[in-house]
């Protein structure tokens, strides 16, 4: 199978990656030759296998609810230049559509 | 002042326990062996020299008090993915250049807990994605044996730091082999522990349901010491197991009496070095004269396992790797819109292999393939997972090769993502199961490059692997051979 351009460019947008011509031309040889591979898989019958969720023998675990202190605020924001009023600054988020 | 930079930490302990060394004596010495060596091996991203030997000093002064564990004071090195705070942690990443953590990871908390001293933080191919530590934003490391060749991956850098005498030992992490495949090329014991056994918190996930810390040393015994110290449940993370930690030390014997060994007919794969074949067929001989039952097994989906393990953790990673948009830590790229800034603040903080592994996770969850790819992939892991239970009830180890070759050339595979993927091929299916594997040194090529042995386990059957590994391991003398550097 090959991907096509249209769905490199799907996928990227998706994950919210800015891609370069080059760069979708490349994964377009590279994802499509890596899931032909995959393919191979369809081979296995898997009609009354259930799928994996853990390896764990675990199921819902839950902790007491007790009250610890935290990392502070200002630790927080440490590692950006990008804050204001002991926040992250971000950029308008409603003028547009995704 | 050089042999410092040879002892194991049994030998280091015993040292600094009859006081003839220092841990101030043991920091320095590595810190000066990085200054004279790492520039050709780069396997460090950080050197932590000044907060080292504040370590080294407090780990002397508890000694001085009395105190007196294998770790206290042995100077160690980290993989860069291991959270550490206040000290920067890239993950090898550009899209988390100058990232200083507000936490540490519990594996490390842990070990500086009982005194051991942080080198510095090692060179690994971006969030954990490779096979060769040549996907690093930052620098190559080179094989200590070679250096034109790399040293393996995702940890390579912890691998390099080990043989060359850069640190006593090393914490990396295994999510389908990057422990092991790079102890085997680099000739140091690598073990990666069960899921479950080791806090994954601190550790920057790639893909959360595989991903496992454990050591990288020069013997079985220090891989013993490290599990010892890092083992065990930790609140912080959820898929930690309360089970009871023994003293893996106490489980070497130097005899494999009474275990059975399976060997699996579809890890002898075609287009393997016969040099790793050889090496590993003598390594298994070696198990059958110290006592061991060898015994062929068979695990039928074994071929299966390097597509459903390049759906599962790529289908992961695109998940974990959400959280990297420029907004709470690391550089942005501003580009007019909220929208726009992600966009490009991924595109130019994450590397080729990242990026295509996030666009191959993102395509395997995306609407009308999740069904042909994700869940296919879990359902065959299923079928990956119970090969090795049927395995388990009619042996207590699997031995096989680590790597189907030895170290290979810089940029030999960099353009050829699938036969980097195929690197692992052999190490991948342990995670997907949960289980437990350690490779360890058993011979060396006609390149005189290090061939690894992989000894797997079944889940928290740890004690068993680092047995027949220690009685391997005092039989032959592989261990002892030193690069030339």
């Amino acid at each position: 199978m090959t991907l096509s351009i249209e769905e490199v460019e799907h996928i990227a947008e998706l994950a919210k990656l800015a891609l370069t011509d080059e760069e979708k031309a490349r994964y377009r040889e590279q994802l499509s030759a890596i899931l032909d591979y995959f393919n191979r898989l369809q081979a296995i019958d898997t009609d009354d296998i259930p799928p994996t969720a853990t390896v764990l023998p675990l199921h819902t675990v839950l902790r007491d609810d007790v009250p610890h202190p935290g990392i502070s605020r200002e630790e927080l924001l440490a590692n950006t230049e990008h804050k204001e009023n002991g926040m992250f600054r971000v950029e308008a988020i409603l003028d547009e559509s995704p | 002042m050089s042999d410092l930079t040879d002892l194991t930490i049994e030998e280091a302990h015993a040292l600094l326990q009859r006081g003839e060394v220092s841990s101030v004596e043991l920091t320095q010495a590595h810190l000066e062996r990085i200054e004279a060596v790492d520039g050709l091996i780069r396997s460090y991203l950080t050197v932590t020299a000044g907060q080292a030997l504040d370590q080294a000093r407090a780990a002397d002064a508890r000694r001085a008090e009395g105190e007196d564990t294998p770790l206290l004071g042995v100077p160690l090195s980290y993989k860069d993915v291991l959270c550490t705070r206040g000290v920067q942690t890239t993950c090898g990443s550009r899209i988390l250049e100058g990232y200083r953590p507000p936490y540490t990871a519990t594996a490390i908390e842990k070990l500086e807990a009982l005194g051991a001293v942080m080198l510095g933080k090692t060179n690994m191919d971006e969030f954990a994605m490779g096979s060769s530590t040549e996907n690093s934003a930052y620098v190559v490391t080179r094989n200590p044996w070679d250096t034109e060749r790399v040293p393996g991956g995702s940890s390579g850098g912890s691998a390099a730091s080990v043989a060359a005498r850069l640190a006593v030992a090393s914490l990396g992490t295994d999510t389908g082999g990057s422990i092991r495949q790079p102890a085997s090329l680099c000739g140091v014991v690598g073990l990666k522990p069960s899921y479950g056994r080791v806090s994954r918190y601190g550790l920057v996930a790639f893909a959360s349901s595989l991903d496992q810390i454990g050591p990288l040393t020069r013997s079985v015994t220090d891989a013993a010491l490290m599990l010892n110290a890092i083992a065990g449940h930790d609140p912080r993370d959820s898929t930690s197991m309360n089970v009871e930690v023994p003293d893996y030390t106490a489980a070497l014997r130097a005899d494999m009496q009474g275990l059975r060994v399976g060997v699996p007919r579809e890890y002898f794969i075609e287009g393997m070095q016969p040099a790793v074949e050889a090496a590993v067929r003598a390594a298994i001989d070696q198990l059958a004269e110290l006592g061991a039952e060898i015994r062929e097994v068979s695990l039928p989906h074994t071929d299966a396992a390097l597509p459903v393990y390049y759906l599962v953790a790529p289908a992961e990673a695109s998940a974990n790797l959400a959280r990297f948009d420029g907004v709470r830590y690391g550089p942005r790229v501003v580009a007019g819109s909220m929208w726009e800034t992600y966009r490009q603040t991924r595109g130019q903080g994450f590397g080729p292999e990242v990026k295509r592994r996030i666009m191959l996770g993102t395509y395997a969850l995306s609407a009308g393939y999740y069904d042909a790819y994700y869940l296919k992939a879990q359902k065959v892991r299923t079928l990956i997972k119970q090969d090795f239970e049927q395995a388990f009830e009619q042996v207590d180890l699997i031995a096989c090769p680590v790597s189907p070759t030895t170290a290979f050339r810089i940029g030999e595979r960099i353009d050829d993502p699938l036969q980097m993927y195929l690197s692992d091929v052999l190490t991948l299916a342990v995670n997907l199961a949960g289980i437990c594997g350690i490779s360890i040194p058993c011979g060396f090529d006609e390149n005189d490059l290090p061939i690894g042995l992989q000894l797997i386990g079944p889940a928290f059957g740890e004690e068993q692997v680092l047995r027949a590994a220690y009685a391997y391991e005092q039989s032959t003398d592989w261990h002892t051979r030193v690069p030339a550097l």
